[in-house]
């Protein structure tokens, strides 16, 4: 089986590296990845610990796919507690860095205390060394990871923190191999508050498959099944970037900070757009068929850089939420995100919060610096250098946008759940997405049950997206599945069949659990998360929505015109459906039923 | 005509399944690091391409070898190691320019690529087709022919002239 079976630790305040063996139990209880991390965390920190003291802990980790033959097995997660959402933390990404994890012989990294100056880890196999990284301090993540290719192997892959991460911004992310981020919930930070620039990686070792023939099976199954799926050339051609137009057109595009579910400089930031613009050609993440990265250049006259990105997300956040049409500059904002290590929903939704307050007068030119207004893209490049640099107005938008709206007197203004932003999926035209927002376990994010897979694109069932029927059930169900994705360490972009991520599972492992165990991990892992929480001190007067999203109508005229989200009536049925009494909490017989 | 490995940079994404396929293939472990088939990525500009050995008519590594271990098959066209001759010297490893002959250290032999003895499983793997397995008078170089003759076309026929 592929799981490497070790866990290695690092404690950074003592430079104590060791190994552990992970227990047998513990792989079918949580699988691996997400799921097996975040119990490890439950197990060790305590919940309501400060996320950025030296008593969190910092977890790398792998799922049993990683590195696999299994198409889309690219991933590796990196969870903590969140400075940003109080919440669990669990931020994945792609590219080759957690393949190569696995090869060096470990399914995870656990890291602990503080460093008392700037390290970096370094990995090649057996040899494990903490380096120092004085020398790295302050470099963007291109420049680390060039300075450490060249003083450690050029096969060597590296997962680091840019000055975002450094000046613990609240939604700094975990970059690897140079563009590929986990961005969400401010792992970066979590980093930067270790004094751990970075983590490099050389591995060289095999990963044996319990069935190897198996194994071979369902890989080239799942590979042919991807190349004749409709989406895969779509995504190929347009990557995630072909849903500024759908999104649009069904009322689900945030616009100016979510007044507004259609963005009329859309035509300028879409797929074609890019294609016309910025887009040089697509790229892979390891061992996917799907590739849908986006090369990309920018050459105007103020600006010229090169990079990957910008994903929908990306087009999102600096786009329509901050009335913005131009892709140049939107994908400008991305590249300075990459380089310096920043969640791009997060800093984009966080400066359109700011617009907003500006606009309103909450906030006074003096405050802000300059004149602020939705649509001013050089304020906006302008405001996120200063998030780097937390230098004026900066330092308290790189709070993000919760607690600066909160400070300003106006926390309904920002549009966050659990104080993480929301993303791209407008919900006051998709039900569902807005409960998934609101009981999502890290926060405002899209990935914790993706709704708009059934509300927007129509797979699974054809659902009404403006009603609140059956969105309970679908979404506990989608929840779930995540969890079991994130936990293999598969990517949620590749259209795998759970049948086949089973016999995947099973060929590699050896495991005898059946699919409906393997259905009971997906809701474990979800409870224990949710434990997570509670013990954080979060509650279920915590699962709410901004008051826009649940009681202003939409204004405009397009096809989400007039709705709200009914969490009210959508909240108790999901809780119901989980098996969770009438305040949110797991009851005692659900808990048992799961082995907690 | 034998048949060899085509490369196509255009398709070839940097997923790395060949080098999966391959260790796969040969050691039924999965280890990108012991793939005889490698995928080299340049960011800027982008450009992905897979390298292996291309089964040289007049092998440097088989002229370097004083154990008469490796040589070309003239039917297959395909340059084999021979596990029993070799004693692990490396003086193919040093000879060959294209780095397509490794030395495998737990085997303690000269390892490259056989094309999985007509089936290369990297070609299997390949999820853009980036990798075909054809005769070397089929597509490869009349492709690149009339690749460049459209280039030639199209300026031609927007300037009229060249």
């Amino acid at each position: 089986m592929s799981y490497a079976g070790k866990l290695l630790r690092v404690d950074l305040s003592s430079g104590k590296i060791s190994t552990e063996n992970l227990s047998a139990s513990l792989r079918d209880e949580y699988i691996g990845g997400r799921g097996m991390a975040s119990k490890i965390l439950y197990d060790e920190i305590d919940p309501a610990v400060d996320a950025l003291s030296p008593e969190n802990k910092l977890i790398l980790t792998t799922g049993p796919l990683t590195g696999t033959s299994m198409p889309g097995g690219s991933r590796y997660m990196v969870v903590a507690k969140s400075p940003l959402s109080n919440t669990v933390a669990c931020s994945n990404s792609g590219g080759y860095f957690g393949p190569e994890l696995k090869y060096a012989g470990y399914d995870m990294i656990v890291f602990e205390g503080k460093a008392d100056k700037p390290v970096y880890l370094f990995i090649k196999n057996d040899q494990v060394e903490i380096r120092d990284a004085e020398h790295l301090w302050g470099k963007s993540v291109p420049e680390t990871e060039e300075a450490l290719l060249q003083e450690t192997s050029p096969d060597a892959k590296i997962s680091s923190i840019g000055p975002a991460g450094e000046k613990l911004v609240r939604f700094a992310a975990v970059m690897n191999d140079k563009h590929r981020a986990a961005g969400r919930n401010g792992v970066g930070a979590v980093m930067g508050s270790k004094n751990l620039k970075a983590v490099v990686v050389r591995g060289t070792n095999s990963l044996k498959m319990a069935d190897t023939k198996a194994m071979r099976e369902v890989s080239l199954r799942t590979l042919a099944a991807i190349k004749a799926s409709p989406m895969t050339e779509l995504f190929q051609s347009f990557g995630t970037t072909m849903a500024v137009d759908v999104k649009n057109s069904l009322g689900q595009f945030p616009t100016r900070n979510h007044r507004e579910t259609v963005f009329e400089g859309a035509g300028n930031i879409n797929s074609t757009a890019v294609g016309e613009k910025v887009l040089v050609r697509n790229k892979a993440c390891f061992g996917c068929p799907v590739a849908c990265g986006r090369v990309t250049k920018v050459d105007t006259p103020q600006y010229s850089g090169s990079g990957e990105g910008p994903e929908y997300e990306t087009i999102w956040s600096f786009g329509a939420a901050c009335g913005v049409d131009d892709i140049e500059v939107i994908t400008q904002a991305n590249y300075i995100c990459n380089e310096m290590g920043m969640d791009t929903i997060s800093a984009g939704a966080t400066i359109a919060c700011a617009m907003e307050l500006a606009e309103e007068g909450h906030i006074s030119e003096d405050v802000v610096g300059r004149e602020l207004r939705f649509g001013d893209a050089e304020a906006m490049l302008e405001l996120l250098q200063k998030i780097v640099d937390r230098e004026g107005f900066g330092d308290i938008l790189a709070e993000g946008s919760y607690r600066m709206a909160q400070e300003y007197g106006h926390p309904e203004l920002a549009m966050t759940a659990k104080m993480q932003e929301l993303p791209a999926h407008g919900s006051r035209g998709a039900k569902g997405q807005g409960l998934a927002y609101a009981t999502s376990n890290r926060g405002g994010c899209h990935l914790r049950g993706p709704m708009y897979y059934i509300e927007s694109f129509g797979r699974f069932e054809q659902l009404d997206a403006l009603s609140t029927e059956k969105k309970a059930p679908w979404l506990k169900t989608l929840q779930d599945q995540v969890g079991i994705t994130d936990s293999m360490g598969l990517c949620l972009f590749v259209p795998h069949e759970p049948e086949d991520v089973y016999a995947a599972y099973v060929a590699d492992t050896g495991s005898k659990l059946s699919p409906e165990d393997l259905n009971r991990v997906g809701e474990r892992i979800h409870n224990l998360e949710r434990v997570f929480n509670l013990k954080a001190g979060l509650t279920g007067a915590d699962d709410a929505l901004p008051p826009r999203i649940t009681s202003e109508p939409v204004p405009d005229e397009g096809p989400a015109k007039g709705q709200v989200v009914e969490l009210d009536q959508m909240l108790p049925e999901y809780y119901d459906v989980r098996g969770w009494d009438a305040k949110g909490v797991p009851t005692k017989e659900k808990l048992k039923e799961l082995g907690l | 005509m034998s048949k060899i490995l085509w490369m196509h940079p255009d398709k070839c994404t940097g997923c790395k399944l060949c080098e999966v396929a391959c260790s796969f293939k040969k050691y039924d472990e999965i280890n990108p690091s012991k793939s005889r088939i490698s995928t080299v990525i340049y960011e800027s500009p982008p450009f992905y391409v897979a390298m292996a050995c291309p089964q040289c008519d007049d092998p440097w590594c088989a002229n370097a070898c004083p154990s008469a271990a490796l040589e070309k098959n003239p039917e297959d066209g395909i340059v084999r190691v021979n596990e029993d001759r070799c004693v692990g010297c490396k003086m193919c490893v040093l000879a060959c320019p294209f780095g397509a002959i490794e030395y495998a250290p737990e085997e303690k032999i000269a390892v490259k690529c056989d094309y999985c003895e007509g089936q290369p499983e990297c070609v299997e793997f390949c999820p853009t087709a980036a990798l075909e397995f054809k005769d070397a008078d089929e597509g490869g170089a009349g492709q690149k022919k009339r690749s460049l003759a459209d280039t030639l076309r199209k300026a031609y026929m927007e300037g009229g002239s060249l």
